[in-house]
């Protein structure tokens, strides 16, 4: 399986250029809005033509600029699970099915029945679109595209339509329906949660540009870029400034880090999770050179607290020599360390672990 | 009052419909064509061609008919060419009454469909693309249908300006009785004549159809209105379940639940 893009095309004001090339059954494109990642979906599909560019999907060209080839998106044999499902209006569910069937009126019978009953519409086939759920509507579109039998599936933000408890359910659901698919799968959508929940390869979108292209579970835990540190749920940023072979300055936080890793040379930013913080309540010996004696601790004066159901976020402000001021730091805590914050009070520091720093260009 | 019924010309009451209903064939399918082709052309060209094509619409009856006799008239270049070559003769003929409902109807047609096609969710459009459906299928299953109501009521409201034409017609048709006399002109010659009763009989009828169309635009509206959830029924859910039917939202929807744990 092996989907190759080299594909751009420029608008007023902003300009996609696409270039990777994916093996995994399982793709996830995660960008914020505005990314360009639907528009690669587009692409892909015939919907949107490339200015220039190839794109091959196994042995079949899809488009290829210089040869002149551009396969009309019926003759791509491509499922595009659209944000709004795009059922059709006027016709019932069993008709939006059958829309994807071609053959004799037996054949497409038996394949829309098929569909109904493995998808769980039997009971809904003869209503239209308007009266059926959010959820319901995504297993009609999910029905019509697996009716049409495709060789690629692209799914541009399936859940971004559904409320939060729906949303859950639906991603299970979907991910079964999927499992014995044998074609490649495109997820695209602005949720870490569900791009690392359904995808084994990676691509970060921003700009128009692809960032960053690896395993998902790799980028995750090891961004390269902070774009994907972003993505991927990273909430601090310092800028930093290299200062060795095994220290950085982290300038927006005003303290020096040193580490036992290496710190890469192009290095140009730190990044750390809200939720790998560990507090420090007392200062420790004072040693040469300044600072709290407590290696890489940021001492940090409390801006505000918000209380969520099962966490509560913390917001500091970095008092480090030469930290900026309008920087925040947030930190994260699970509902089982609240007591411990609640018996001694704000902690003075934020303690690094070193294993959790991120080095990001 | 039996009597008087049966003593009256029936002929511009057919004459009318004929008309009506030819004029209006006429113009479903050229409308529809137009505001397909207009529709899918650059900007510039766009609001040049679409101020033609709305002209006979803001133009005083009159006018129009003034240019279609110019064109047709057997003393100019198109009439001679139509009369000499196919015995065609438009000017104080029937297809003279034809050509100028058609005409005067045509915007009515043409800016319903435009505005009923640029109202349909294109993604309609893209997923039967890429589910394989041929376009001349999607045209006539997803799109005209997704078109539906807007259609219907420009056709509706076609056959009513159809039928109701007086000034172009009367100009290019004339208004000869059993062949191009329509109820209109027929209203206008009793009128002239001082007689009353044909004139209230003639103008009850239009008024009926007049009528007739409005309340079938209603029904039309009403019934589309309840199969794609703005109508009663949807209403009713929407009270118990408010999440139903929302719209959906864009890319904009910031999907970071703040419960999330990464």
């Amino acid at each position: 399986m092996e989907l190759s893009v080299k594909a751009g095309r420029k608008f007023p004001g902003f300009s996609l250029d696409m270039e990777f090339t994916a093996r995994s059954g399982r793709l996830g494109i995660l960008g914020a809005s505005g990314s360009g990642k639907s528009m690669c979906l587009r692409m892909l599909a015939g919907i949107l033509r490339p200015d220039e560019g190839r794109i091959c999907y196994n042995d079949r060209t899809f488009y290829d600029g210089a040869a002149g080839i551009d396969l009309r998106p019926q003759d791509r044999n491509v499922g595009y699970l659209f944000q709004n499902y795009a059922l059709f209006p006027t016709m019932t569910v069993a008709g939006n099915i059958a829309c994807a069937v071609r053959g004799s009126r037996a054949e497409r019978e038996e394949r829309v029945s098929e569909m109904l009953s493995r998808f769980r519409l039997g009971g809904l086939s003869r209503r239209y679109p308007a009266e059926l759920s959010g959820g319901q509507q995504q297993r009609v579109a999910l029905a019509r595209i697996m009716a049409y039998r495709p060789e690629l599936i692209l799914l541009d933000e399936p859940f971004s339509a559904l409320d939060v408890y729906l949303k859950d359910q639906m991603q299970a659901e979907l991910t079964e329906q999927l499992a014995d698919y044998d074609g490649m799968v495109i997820l695209v959508s602005h949720s870490r949660d569900e791009i690392y929940r359904f995808s084994s390869e990676l691509l970060i979108v921003e700009n128009g540009r692809i960032e960053e292209h690896g395993g998902t579970r790799e980028l995750f835990q090891a961004p390269g870029r902070k774009v994907t540190a972003r993505l991927t749920g990273c909430k601090n940023f310092s800028r930093a400034e290299r200062c060795g072979e095994h220290a950085v300055r982290a300038l927006d936080w005003g303290i020096m880090i040193r580490t036992e890793r290496e710190i890469p040379e192009d290095i140009r930013f730190i990044g750390y999770r809200a939720h790998d913080f560990l507090p420090v309540w007392e200062e420790g010996p004072e040693q040469e050179g300044g600072g709290c004696g407590i290696k890489n601790a940021i001492p940090v004066g409390l801006k505000n607290i918000a209380e969520l159901p099962f966490e509560r976020n913390y917001y500091f402000r970095p008092l480090g020599e030469g930290a900026s001021s309008d920087v925040l730091i947030s930190c994260f805590l699970q509902r089982e360390r609240w007591k411990e914050f609640d018996e001694k009070g704000i902690p003075r520091f934020l303690k690094l672990a070193e294993e959790k720093i991120l080095f990001l260009r | 009052m039996l009597e008087f019924l049966k003593s009256l010309d029936w002929s511009p009451l057919w004459i009318s419909l004929k008309t009506g209903v030819a004029a209006t064939i006429l113009s479903f399918f050229l409308g529809i064509y137009a505001a397909r082709k207009v529709m899918r052309m650059p900007g510039g060209r766009r609001s040049f061609l679409d101020g033609i094509l709305t002209l006979p619409m803001v133009l005083p009856p009159t006018v129009a008919g003034f240019f279609l006799l110019l064109l047709f008239s057997r003393r100019r270049p198109l009439g001679i060419f139509l009369y000499d070559q196919f015995g065609i003769k438009v000017v104080q003929s029937w297809l003279g009454c034809i050509i100028a409902a058609t005409v005067i109807s045509f915007p009515l047609m043409y800016r319903n469909a435009r505005a009923a096609f640029e109202l349909i969710d294109e993604n309609l459009l893209y997923a039967a693309q890429t589910l394989g459906m041929p376009d001349r299928l999607i045209f006539w299953k997803v799109l005209l249908p997704a078109a539906g109501p807007g259609i219907a009521s420009g056709t509706v409201l076609t056959f009513a300006r159809a039928l109701g034409e007086y000034g172009a017609t009367s100009m290019l048709a004339g208004n000869i009785p059993g062949k191009t006399a329509t109820i209109s002109q027929r209203i206008a010659m009793v009128i002239q004549d001082q007689d009353y009763e044909s004139a209230g009989l003639w103008v009850g009828i239009v008024l009926l159809i007049a009528f007739l169309s409005i309340f079938l635009l209603n029904r039309i509206a009403e019934r589309s209105g309840r199969r794609r959830g703005s109508g009663r029924l949807m209403e009713g859910r929407k009270a118990l379940f408010p999440s139903f039917g929302k719209k959906r939202g864009g890319e904009d929807e910031e999907g970071e639940g703040q419960w999330s744990s990464r």
